[in-house]
């Protein structure tokens, strides 16, 4: 009974609590854990950020970007460029800062596109850079076999990747509940009522749609040492656009939390199925994918509020019958 | 005073003028009615007005202040707001929120959310939907939505308010519900511009009626005016007999 009673009038102080144990469970990672298993969940979180980032915009709006790729490849590659010169830290801010500038010239130029359209041009757009760097890098800098990057202490890369999931969690958190996160919204229910309403669209889409690539950029820079060897083809490889939406949408954008858990899921199937199975991973994700979308349309999170009514129900039943009994032997 | 004033308006798609050099003007606390038959250049007009759509040519002024030019958010913000034709909710918010979307960002001042949120059960308490509040928007009928629209647009402000075909396809006695709250929204100090087919409804709450034919004002007068005016009898008529057949 008591434990029924702290599940639904303490669900705050639950939540906090279950958020404070999984932050010790991957702070202390690096003390039980293998290399395999802390590099698995370095990429989880580097997941995580791209997956919480790019639904924090066009999860909220419907602009469905595909530059997602080209702001982490410029983050990759600023470390590429810049290891050893700095310190790591300021490295990473450089590539977040960079990353994001290029949203900015994109989003002015782009976000005034509609639909489908903004989706190609996005896409285009990771080509176009991911060639253009590779030709300079190549051609006029002469790294002809790309960049070696000294391997990292995956501990402390793990460290890196946590705190940047932390400072992007907190900070989209608190967006989503801002007058901007309702604005990005009203764009996504209908962006011409929205103008109307005395919302600057192009200025919320441009502002916002920067912020995210922030966390993009960094993301790719922190995650660089990881790579060890690295060339532009590859820091701007479009699958890193893709993955993060199809965890977005198998998590559930509409809740906060939802690419986080489809981030962790799926990049935890990614890497432990693909090794096994290689080619019918694709297929049986494809499946798995496909029943999400048909049954849960929310995503896994929609599964939360659907398992809490009927769960409820099961309880105040079962509370029921136990007052009856107890009426029964007064 | 004027509230709003046009001259010269005109807007053409390509070579087909859908407003032509329409003069007009609705006064502090009128209620205006714009009529005419169907592409009669009604829903464009609101357009220009709301900064939807720029003029072609012609000048529009909002209490002495030009709005060529100026995007729908700066119209918005000056005190002009609007309903839509055809139903523009956000169908991804709550009921509440949608009308919270309007007191955030539609008055000229940044506003706390505390008041925000006051100011958006307040209008829709006004329009009667207190009880929707948690709803999604999409279990609404079409008929609420449209108050959810108004109530959203009472959020902002304004000063002069834009109702684009409040009433179509409601019953008589929605209908009356429907003039009822133009009325009291009328007293509570805002200027009124309506889009109506309904003739029952804009001869009764209207002060004045404009009439629209293929982009040209052809009549414009009283309530009484309108309905002895001949040129609009035979549109109307006219009208009727072509949808009768
Ligand atoms: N965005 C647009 N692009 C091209 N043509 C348009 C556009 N909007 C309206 N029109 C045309 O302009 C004319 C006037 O249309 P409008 O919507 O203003 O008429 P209306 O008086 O509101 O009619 P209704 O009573 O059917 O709502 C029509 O011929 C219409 O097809
Ligand atoms: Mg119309």
């Amino acid at each position: 009974m008591d434990i029924i009673r702290l599940f639904t009038t303490h669900r705050k102080l639950l939540a906090v609590g279950s958020l404070l144990l999984i932050l010790i469970f991957l702070t202390t990672f690096p003390l039980y854990g293998n290399d395999y298993y802390i590099r698995l969940l370095t990429t989880i979180l580097m997941y995580t950020v791209l997956a919480v980032s790019w639904a924090m915009f066009s999860g909220a709006t419907g602009y469905m970007s595909l530059a997602t790729a080209a702001f982490f490849g410029v983050g990759v590659m600023t470390t590429a460029f810049l290891e050893g010169t700095l310190p790591f830290l300021v490295i990473i801010v450089i590539g977040g800062l960079l990353a994001s500038a290029l949203a900015f010239l994109i989003g002015l130029v782009t976000l005034r596109l509609r639909g489908v359209y903004f989706a190609i041009f996005s896409f285009g757009f990771v080509m176009f850079i991911g060639e253009i760097v590779f030709y300079i890098d190549t051609h006029i800098l002469h790294n002809i076999w790309g960049h070696n990057l000294t391997p990292p202490d995956p501990g402390v890369l793990l460290y890196m990747m946590l705190g940047l999931v932390v400072v992007t969690l907190v900070t989209i958190y608190f967006i989503r509940r801002s007058r901007y996160g309702l604005a990005l919204l009203s764009i996504g229910g209908n962006e011409e009522a929205a103008k109307h309403m005395g919302i600057n669209t192009t200025r919320t889409k441009v502002i916002l749609f920067t912020i995210s690539a922030v966390f993009m950029g960094a993301a790719g820079a922190i995650f660089a040492p990881a790579i060890i060897h690295i060339q532009a083809r590859i820091a701007f490889n479009i699958f890193n656009s893709f993955l993060p939406i199809l965890m977005a949408i198998f998590g559930g954008m509409g809740q906060f939390y939802g690419p986080v858990v489809g981030a962790f899921v799926f990049g935890y199937l990614d890497a432990a199925l693909k090794v096994e199975f290689q080619q019918y991973f694709m297929l049986g994700f494809g499946i798995i994918l496909i029943l999400v979308i048909l049954f849960l349309p929310n995503g896994l999170a929609g599964l939360v509020p659907m398992l809490q009514g009927k769960l409820g129900g099961v309880i105040a039943k079962w509370r029921k019958g136990g007052e009856a009994e107890q009426h029964a032997n007064t | 005073m004027r509230t709003l004033e046009g001259q010269g308006v005109t807007k053409y798609f390509g070579g087909l003028a859908a407003v032509s050099n329409v003069d007009f003007h609705v006064d502090r606390g009128e209620i205006v009615g714009l009529i005419g038959p169907n592409g009669a250049g009604k829903t464009t007009l609101f357009n220009l007005t709301s900064g939807a759509l720029p003029l072609s040519s012609g000048e529009i002024t909002f209490k002495g202040q030009k709005i060529r030019g100026l995007k729908p958010h700066r119209v918005c913000k000056m005190g002009v707001s609007r309903t839509f034709q055809e139903t523009k909710v956000f169908g991804n918010m709550p009921v509440l929120q949608n009308v919270l979307v309007g007191a955030f960002f539609g008055s000229p001042n940044r506003i706390s959310a505390a008041d925000a949120a006051r100011e958006a059960s307040q209008a829709l308490e006004f329009v009667g939907l207190s009880a929707m509040a948690g709803n999604s928007i999409q279990d609404l009928t079409l008929v609420s939505q449209k108050r959810v629209e108004v109530a959203r647009a009472l959020a902002t402000r304004p000063e002069l308010l834009l109702l684009d075909e409040l009433m179509a396809g409601l019953n008589p006695a929605e209908v009356s519900e429907a003039m009822e709250l133009v009325a009291k929204i009328r007293d509570t100090g805002i200027t009124i511009f309506i889009v109506e087919h309904v003739m029952k409804a804009i001869m009764g709450i209207c002060e004045r009626i404009m009439v629209l034919h293929h982009g040209e004002k052809i009549a414009e007068g009283t309530p009484q005016e309108i309905a002895s005016n001949k040129t609009v009898i035979e549109i109307y008529l006219g009208e009727e007999t072509h949808a009768g057949s």
